[in-house]
């Protein structure tokens, strides 16, 4: 058949008519719309019954009450409380996801015991009676050899019953190393004892006070209970009172003040001396507010008058006399310390001349002002029996040295585990237990404990995560999250109360994980003797409800328990002497012409808790832009070394080097430089590891001369141009 | 016979932003993502494909240390009524995938009609659009805090800030069933409303003279419903989007930055969108 051109025609023209007609065409565009925008794999939450439910948020020490949406037995939304004594209805970025870390992939899913190298990740899971068996075996071998004191614990915190459990497991063992992660609690509670003669800690009554002048704190940076501090602000500024923000960085707590006042770095004491020099001077010190202020009156004025001070801070002499009136002149000023988050020790002297600014208002103990609080006494247990090997045990020294000799006033010193135990310790530790905490990542120089880790040959993590120090254990036995198990969470971070709030198990325990309460109890039974007596409770719910009395009845109806007429800690402010001296930084100047600062940003948790992945997310792309880490530089600092904006430079301290892009930033005082706290982590999961640099690499512990607790608050550092 | 159909006088949801309490805390960008099924990547250090119905922008004021300033300013979808509900997405739109609702004032979203063209996001001159370059994966067991009242988005669709919509329609189902015309202020609030820890963000009917948002805005319908708050001003207000979210800054320099001005002008000489 002859195909001419006009039969050609029509059978195109036809066919593509014809097809244009039949469905044909539209039936593909629609399977392709289908295709390419419904794939079978993009999840389709299933509905179901809603129920609210009432918990209490530990991930910070700031008590959060929080409620909890589930659909059917699934959790998925954390919202704030409303009417909380804390955060009424707040709820801070951590908070609200903290669902990623109940279900998140960073939670360590059953008891498990290392298998390969340590920290080469190779695990075996092993059912919880083989895993308690390795550590009771472990344990009572070294206790039938009366080595007890050589088991260590590490924890996060020692309030609250699930770490008062720790504390005396540790006890009725024989051992005195219950050692607590250093944070700013040791400061407060160290300069608390030392003004007022009394066990306590500091509580403030940021609502009513009427001016604030804050040294460094990050008030809006997740200082204290950070929802509740975030409220304050939001108050000032209907009430017009007065922040004025003492910080070398223009934080987000400076940005928020009235007025930023900035600092060289580590002069905080000088200036809070100053003023209070100003105030002696001008006779605007409230009448007997201090005891023993006579015999430091001349010192004061004449080592901090206004002319050396600004020499020394950089902070010009109208600053600080004009600062110390209208401190003096308010009717309930108030004075805080403890740098951003305050999640690291303080200099004895830095804290103590900020609350004698506080004492010099007359203010303590009184509404609008800073309180001594006396410490939370609920938990009535009876005295640890104590057999033979507990008593050997307890003869024997702390492992850190705290409480003796040069360290008299310090109770807990872990960043001086890695020296003891390369050498210079009493004994060798045979075995470390760590909860709550990971010291791998948050500790200064944290490279150095990491390698110390060698000599202790064995280790147990409780850790609900993956973290690094998690990362470097021979045994794992997980405790649940705050989601699904109950906790008391007695809440300090600054209240001017006695606070406790209850977790509630929101969702039952998605892993084969166990409760740390009940884990301690298991174990002190299998290792018997005098250790099973000091544990008679039948598991941890009886304990929790037998400790907490007649509080378990309102804290199971109401979630928080408040004593707002508390037992306070002595009452008035006996002022010590001023020659306790300042912190020195690490490093010299001719090498190290810059100063590196750690700074805290409410966006990076920088605990043991580390971030998720929505908070990574929110993270700007100047502080972390792929795998890189920046450093903020004042631009003229910058324009000195020849960096410009997103340069890679490499940052040197004397603890190590670290390659960094560069970040312009003209809230920084020249010569200073800033990294994020929290970061360049490598356990944890893809979301978190391998961003950024952990500044703690780069910093050294410095002991406080007064008390040896570590408050390195920087280093000094160099940059260049990579 | 055809019925007589009686109407709620229209909403107009909107939102006032207090510049001077945010401290660019994060809450609210978290609990939006929470809320509303977010998806989230290993790295999302590239800001351009990173999904956040509401980010917080940081702004300063380019002055040189000491006299540096900061500011926040968080920015979820504006929710613009443009002229008789012109919004510049709306009238890009070929699919009618996002429509101004003239009972709400919110500029909806409708992930299965949208094919992914992304007009909208080059007409939207707040960046508040976002487009799925890839299927949305969690991490196995993180679905079960999936929350079934919005649908988690696939592939190549925009996605925005809907003013949390689905709680409009949960707050209205329970308003009728308790016998109420009218949702309550109270009951139908965003999620980033009620998270943030400073109180900064204020969420209601800009149309009802007893609602918070409505107190504090002031809108002037003569105007353009620019606001009669001298502390207030909206994201480039000259360009006529007629936008529902306001801000409010006692600081001169902030309100600047919501606009292009020329030197010699003021923020609050803005002349009246004209169209």
């Amino acid at each position: 058949m002859k195909v001419d051109r006009r039969s050609f025609l029509s059978f195109v023209i036809g066919g593509a008519a014809g097809t244009a007609l039949s469905p044909l065409p539209w039936k593909l565009m629609d399977d392709s719309s289908i295709w390419s925008q419904m794939w079978p794999w993009t999840p389709v939450p299933p509905d179901g019954e809603v129920v609210y439910e009432d918990s209490t948020c530990s991930l910070c020490p700031g008590g959060c009450g929080i409620t909890v949406r589930k659909i059917d037995n699934r959790a998925v939304k954390i919202e704030g409380k409303p009417g909380h004594p804390v955060n009424d209805g707040g709820i801070c970025i951590l908070g609200l996801s903290g669902l990623q870390m109940l279900y998140g992939p960073t939670r360590i899913k059953a008891p498990m015991k290392r298998m390969g190298e340590r920290g080469a990740g190779k695990w075996q899971k092993i059912s919880w009676d083989e895993a308690l068996g390795m550590l009771t075996e472990k344990l009572t071998a070294i206790r039938e050899r009366e080595e007890a004191h050589t088991v260590a614990a590490i924890a996060g915190s020692d309030q609250g019953t699930v770490p008062a459990l720790l504390a005396r497991f540790m006890a009725a063992f024989g051992s005195p190393n219950f050692i607590r992660t250093p944070s700013y609690q040791d400061t407060d509670e160290l300069a608390v004892g030392t003004l007022f003669g009394e066990a306590g800690r500091t509580g403030f009554d940021l609502e009513n006070a009427d001016y604030i002048l804050s040294f460094g704190s990050g008030i809006a940076d997740g200082w204290g209970s950070p929802v509740r501090m975030i409220k304050a602000c939001s108050l000032w500024k209907e009430k017009r009172v007065p922040v004025v923000q003492v910080d070398p960085r223009l934080s987000n707590s400076a940005a928020k003040a009235t007025r930023w006042v900035p600092i060289t770095p580590g002069t905080e004491a000088d200036l809070a001396l100053g003023i209070a020099a100003v105030m002696i001077a001008k006779n605007l010190v409230g009448s007997g507010a201090v005891s023993g202020l006579g015999g430091i009156k001349n010192t004061l004025l004449t080592d901090y008058a206004p002319e050396k001070v600004s020499l020394s801070t950089g902070v010009s002499v109208e600053a600080i006399v004009e600062i110390a009136k209208d401190f003096a002149r308010a009717n309930r000023p108030l004075a805080l310390c403890g740098r951003g988050k305050a999640q690291s020790p303080e200099s004895l002297r830095e804290t103590a001349a900020v609350y004698l600014l506080n004492g010099l208002t007359g203010n303590v103990n009184q509404e609008g002002g800073m309180w001594a609080i006396a410490p939370a006494d609920y938990i009535q247990w009876p005295e640890v029996a104590r057999d033979k090997a507990a008593s050997a045990g307890l003869r024997q020294p702390r492992f850190d040295g705290a409480g003796s000799g040069q360290y008299a006033n310090a109770r807990h010193l872990l960043q001086r585990l890695p020296d003891g135990l390369n050498g210079n310790g009493p004994y060798p530790i045979q075995v470390l237990m760590v909860a709550d905490a990971n010291p791998c990542h948050s500790l200064h120089d944290a490279a150095a404990f990491k390698a110390a880790l060698d000599k202790i040959p064995f280790i147990v993590s409780f850790s609900s995560f993956n973290d690094e120090t998690a990362a470097m254990a021979d045994l794992l036995l997980p405790d649940h999250v705050y989601l699904e198990r109950y906790a008391d969470v007695p809440v300090a971070a600054g209240l001017p109360s006695q606070t406790i709030g209850l977790s509630k198990p929101v969702v039952s325990p998605q892993f084969n994980t166990r409760h740390l309460g009940e884990t301690l109890i298991n174990l002190a039974q299998a290792v018997g003797g005098s250790v099973a007596e000091s544990f008679p409770w039948k598991n941890y719910e009886t304990c929790l409800q037998e400790t907490l009395a007649d509080k378990w009845d309102v804290l199971m109806q109401k979630g928080v328990w408040v004593d707002d007429d508390f037992a306070t800690a002595g009452s008035s402010l006996q002022m010590a002497a001023l020659d306790t001296p300042a912190v020195e930084i690490e490093g010299d100047a001719g090498t190290f012409p810059l100063l590196l600062m750690p700074y805290d940003s409410i966006r990076i948790s920088s605990g043991y808790i580390g971030d998720t992945p929505f908070m990574i997310k929110t993270v700007a792309d100047t502080v972390i832009k792929g795998k890189d880490g920046f450093v903020e530089i004042n631009p003229q600092t910058a324009g000195e070394m020849g960096l410009s904006e997103g340069d890679l430079a490499t940052l040197t301290t004397p603890r190590g080097e670290a390659p960094v892009r560069v970040h312009l930033f003209e809230g920084i005082k020249p010569g200073v430089i800033a990294m994020a706290k929290g970061l360049g982590h490598t356990a944890y999961d893809g979301f978190l590891a391998d961003k950024g640099i952990n500044v703690n690499e780069l910093i050294g512990p410095v002991e406080d001369p007064s008390s040896g607790l570590d408050a390195a608050w920087g280093i000094r550092a160099k940059l260049a141009k990579a | 016979m055809k019925h007589e159909q009686k109407h709620n006088p229209p909403m107009k949801y909107g939102m006032a932003i207090d510049l001077d309490k945010c401290t660019g805390c994060g809450a609210c960008m978290v609990a939006c993502m929470s809320e509303n099924n977010v998806p989230f990547k290993k790295d999302e250090s590239n800001k351009l494909d990173s999904i956040t119905w509401i980010r917080v922008y940081k702004l300063t004021n380019g002055k040189s240390f000491p006299d540096t300033e900061i500011c926040y300013l968080p920015r979820p979808c504006q929710h613009c009524e443009g002229h008789g509900g012109h919004s510049p997405c709306v009238s890009v739109c070929p699919a009618t995938a996002t429509d101004y609702s003239q009972e709400t004032g919110i500029v909806s979203q409708i992930y299965t009609r949208c094919f992914g063209c992304r007009y909208c996001m080059a007409a939207c001159p707040y960046h508040a659009r976002y487009f799925n370059w890839w299927d949305p994966v969690w991490p196995d067991g993180m679905e079960k805090s999936l929350s079934p009242n919005v649908s988690p988005r696939m592939r190549g669709v925009v996605e925005k800030c809907s003013f949390c919509f689905h709680r409009y329609q949960q707050a209205k189902n329970k308003a009728y069933l308790d016998g109420e015309r009218r949702v309550p202020e109270e009951a139908y609030q965003t999620a980033c409303t009620q998270a943030c820890p400073a109180g900064a963000i204020v969420f209601g009917d800009l149309n009802n003279p007893t609602h918070k948002v409505h107190q504090i805005v002031k809108p002037d319908p003569h105007n353009g419903n620019k606001s009669k708050n001298p502390r207030a001003f909206r994201l480039l207000e000259r360009l006529g989007t007629n936008t529902k979210v306001y801000y409010l800054s006692s600081r001169e320099w902030v309100r600047r930055a919501g606009d292009n001005y020329l030197e010699h002008e003021k923020t609050g000489q803005v002349s009246k969108p004209h169209h």
